[in-house]
């Protein structure tokens, strides 16, 4: 049995690695895959716990984690379609009206 | 000692870094698209590996099924090309690249340290039955609720991505 720690490190791996990415990448479609790359590490933390403590109930939040991705990602995706019309960039350090 | 679950757990481990870390170097949106899509097949064989069927298949149908095509479709409809380096790259590469190093480093410490002692439990495998009638009886009205949740999402990307010509 592979022990949790293994797991629970793997998670911070990929985590960190996720905030890596959210704050080097300036596509903001890339911005938006590390912050799902974030809530996958998370995911895998409350499976690891779940079957660590013998608890269900990490796994049902997991699925409560999956399905607000999935609404954050049309909702995101459907504003960051807005500003390619309206800005007709994808780059975050083009979309700076708020500075001027 | 090298058990087989072990073995098959640094596989997939170290698939779903070497995805992770291709979604960062990659410059393509597509590229980091796909390796994120490698990711989460990874992951989903991790969640296999601790017993959690449901999850895996949930992670494989939605995640890299749903969400990832929904991605791919997006940055094809806007033609997404290679991103432009900035100026603040040659900063981040000198400054971000250790202190990430170094708080990776440190959270794995921590972790180790804290779950060393952990008191292994129950290892008897869960089924799907479980974690159904758990979710229908205990989580019945938080899961409804995602439901609404789907829908006032799906009518926000409508209103959202709608042109305003068209209407």
């Amino acid at each position: 049995m592979v022990p949790t720690s293994y797991f629970l490190t793997l998670s911070a791996v990929l985590f960190g690695l996720g905030v890596v990415a959210f704050v080097f990448k300036r596509n903001i479609l890339t911005i938006f895959m590390s912050i799902e790359l974030m809530l996958n590490a998370v995911n895998l933390a409350f499976v690891t716990f779940s079957r660590s403590l013998g608890l269900l109930q990490g796994q049902v939040f997991v699925f409560f984690v999956i399905v607000v991705a999935a609404a954050e990602a049309a909702v995101g995706l459907a504003i960051i379609i807005l500003i390619h019309r309206n800005r007709g960039t994808l780059n975050v350090e083009k979309v700076d009206s708020l500075k001027n | 000692m090298i058990t087989p679950q072990i073995a098959m757990f640094i596989l997939l481990a170290a698939i779903a870094v070497a995805g992770a870390v291709s979604l960062i170097l990659q410059r393509h949106p597509i590229h980091s698209a796909l390796s994120l899509i490698v990711v989460m097949v990874a992951l989903s064989g991790l969640y296999l590996l601790q017993g959690a069927e449901f999850v895996a298949a949930v992670q494989i149908i939605v995640y890299a099924g749903a969400i990832m095509v929904l991605f791919i479709f997006v940055i094809m409809l806007l033609n997404a090309g290679e991103e432009d380096p900035s100026n603040a790259s040659r900063l981040a590469r000198f400054v971000g690249v250790p202190l990430a190093a170094a708080f990776l480093v440190e959270v794995a410490f921590w972790i180790g340290r804290a779950t060393s002692q952990m008191a292994p439990g129950p290892r008897e495998a869960v089924s799907t039955r479980d974690l159904s009638s758990l979710l229908f009886h205990e989580y019945v009205f938080p899961f409804e609720l995602t439901s609404f949740l789907i829908l006032i999402a799906l009518l926000g990307a409508l209103v959202l991505a709608r042109r305003e010509d068209a209407n």
